[in-house]
């Protein structure tokens, strides 16, 4: 293994030309938001610096992100970032098994100690000691907090790593946690979304490269630059939505017209995630692009808010679901049937006051 | 704030000016009335201006929520959603600052300004009140008691549904509006741990939406209560919050 060699090395061992690695390197500055001037350093970087190992790691999953992430469809970014990282240890990806496996893993972990990145897709079950996920014959709860312990930082690859996702969802049988649950003490960089976008995932590790600090985090721990605004806010289709233009119903005229989804329950006003911005498969398009409205993958506990296609949270105080409308329309029609009997009664009361004794003098009711 | 009343009371004034069609039944009772300046003028122009806010809030918040049918034509010449959108952060914006007024008259106003921030929670007088002027809403008691200010349980509605309630819509609302306005907005600084405190945007939303129903509700109760009472009590209740004097209707305990 060629540990001291550069990027760059890697990148023309693989037979990859320079302009190719330029036009990459000015790709990636723009897809961070960075200056043109970021293209050269982006350059700079990978032709100096050595690699840094990753071990990415596999919990409680189903692979999305790694599926996402190998069909970054730029041939560029997928070819040159699975070097880049210097991808060490991978036990879905690798050609290794086995103990050849485990035994890159243990050499990462002593001879960069400190110096390693650990990806995690997917996350650790903790119930009945870990036993739910077991990896190379131990509990994957125990691996990962050994792991994370020697190594530079984190990664919370997609919605299970950052919040917990599907596994997690009531009533979580295996008491599945995401990463920052077990892990303390180590920088984490939560990267949500069922799976998160390929250009995102690779624009963060490539921040990590090429500043050699983590990207800005927001209040949640996600990176600002792809996380800090909502579908919505970014959408193509915001202007019908300010218009007031809505589909109604799946394959009306609206939706033809490719109107706003925010009435079929479209999620974008309230998910964090650069869709809109960066789109899919090579930026060739997203769910609101397709005529469906977002599901918010991305935010947290995203399998608990009841429907997909339901802006307001399900919640069952009495067993019986309902969302905010229904129970608080039910209140409000409750008290207001309730006043009106109130008021009919109070007229009553009134009236046979009235006709009973004189309007009260001075009455005195209590001492 | 120290304000010379317009008259000391009603009665000083019928010897001043005889009022034209007194009959003498009136004027012995008319005597024995009395009304107390309760409801300074900053705190009335608030109420008013509250309500009116509270008013276009729930009407675009439910709007928000639940957009009217679809617009015709190209999107570049309607901006209707942005339009009730304005609205509502607009009133938002009323409500926030009114409140922020209306505290600041709580601390320089008179007594009868701090009461809706509070309930007297240990004194155990407060609570019989409450059980009192409860049996009265359910008909177990012939006469309510006299109150200057709110009555015990209205206190309860004030501080309970009106005062928290406003507080917990303008920090979720706020915080749903700074969402919009990004991470480094000043609104992102003061409300931003509500969001995390939601968990996420969605619930955020959901609280803030349960919010608007629990103001219908409040608004369903405090009308009709104002409206019960300025007839059935034996006191003054909407002209108190026009005038700012209360009226007694007898001179009873």
């Amino acid at each position: 293994m060629a540990m001291t060699e550069t990027f760059y090395d890697v990148i023309r061992r693989q037979g990859i030309s320079r302009r190719s690695f330029t036009k990459f390197c000015s790709l990636t500055a723009a897809s961070l938001g960075l200056g043109p001037a970021f293209g050269p350093r982006i350059a700079e970087a990978m032709e100096t610096k050595p690699r840094i190992p990753v071990l990415w790691l596999h919990g409680l999953e189903c692979t999305c992100c790694s599926e996402s992430f190998i069909r970054s469809a730029h041939p560029l970014v997928k070819d040159v970032v699975l070097s880049m990282i210097s991808l060490d240890y991978d036990d879905t990806l690798m050609a290794a098994a086995g103990t050849q496996a485990e035994a890159i893993f243990d050499e990462i972990r002593q001879t960069y100690r400190g110096r390693y990145i650990v990806a995690v897709e997917g996350n650790p079950p903790l119930d009945e000691d870990g036993m739910f996920c077991i990896i190379g014959g131990r509990p994957f709860v125990e691996r990962l907090r050994e792991v994370a312990a020697d190594s530079m930082a984190v990664i919370s690859w997609g919605s299970c790593a950052s919040w917990g996702c599907v596994q997690a969802a009531k009533p979580n049988p295996t008491h599945a946690v995401p990463v920052h649950e077990v892990v303390s003490g180590k920088p984490i960089i939560k990267v949500p979304g069922c799976p998160p976008i390929a250009e995102v995932m690779t624009g963060v590790i490539t921040y990590l490269l090429t500043f050699d600090r983590l990207p800005e985090l927001d209040r949640q721990g996600r990176p600002k630059m792809f996380y800090s605004q909502r579908i919505h806010d970014k959408c193509y289709r915001r202007p019908h939505f300010d218009a007031g233009q809505f589909v109604e119903a799946w394959d009306d005229e609206q939706a033809r017209k490719g109107y706003c989804l925010y009435k079929m329950g479209c999620k974008g006003p309230t998910t964090y995630n650069a869709c809109s911005t960066v789109r899919w498969n090579d930026g060739v398009s997203f769910p609101i692009q397709s005529g469906h409205g977002c599901i918010g993958c991305s935010e947290e506990g995203f399998w608990d808010q009841g429907s997909f296609y339901d802006r307001l949270t399900t919640i069952s105080p009495f067993g019986v679901e309902a969302n905010a409308d229904q129970i608080g329309g039910t209140a409000a029609g409750v008290i207001g049937a309730g006043i009106a009997v109130h008021a009919a009664l109070s007229a009553v009361k009134r009236a046979r006051d009235k006709a009973v004794t004189p309007p009260p003098a001075d009455p005195k009711p209590h001492p | 704030m120290t304000m010379t009343p317009p008259i000391a009371t009603p009665a000083e004034s019928f010897e001043l000016e005889p009022i034209a069609d007194l009959s003498d039944a009136d004027t012995l009772r008319a005597n024995r009335q009395t009304a107390i300046y309760v409801y300074e003028a900053p705190v009335r122009l608030w109420h008013w201006i509250n309500a009116a806010a509270i008013m276009v809030l729930v009407v675009t918040g439910f709007l928000i929520a639940r957009p009217l049918p679809s617009m015709p034509g190209e999107a570049a010449f309607t901006f209707l959603m942005g339009d009730i959108r304005f609205a509502h952060f607009t009133a938002g914006y009323i409500l926030a600052v009114g409140l922020i007024g209306r505290l600041y008259w709580a601390c320089v106003g008179n007594h009868h300004a701090r009461q809706m921030l509070y309930i007297p929670f240990w004194r155990r007088q407060y609570w019989r009140d409450v059980g009192n002027q409860a049996a009265w809403y359910l008909f177990m008691v012939k006469y309510p008691r006299k109150y200057v200010g709110h009555n015990p349980l209205s206190q309860l509605a004030m501080f309970g549904m009106f005062f928290l309630g406003a507080l917990f819509m303008i920090c979720t609302g706020f915080a749903l509006y700074s969402q919009g306005e990004g991470a480094a907005s000043w609104q992102a600084k003061l409300f931003g741990w509500v969001l995390d405190l939601a968990g996420n945007s969605q619930n955020l939303h959901t609280a803030h939406h349960f919010g608007l129903w629990l103001m219908v509700v409040f608004v369903m109760l405090h009308v009709y209560a104002a409206i019960r009472e300025d007839i059935m009590s034996r006191q003054s209740i909407v002209s108190t919050m026009i005038s700012g004097w209360r009226m007694f209707k007898d001179h009873g305990q």
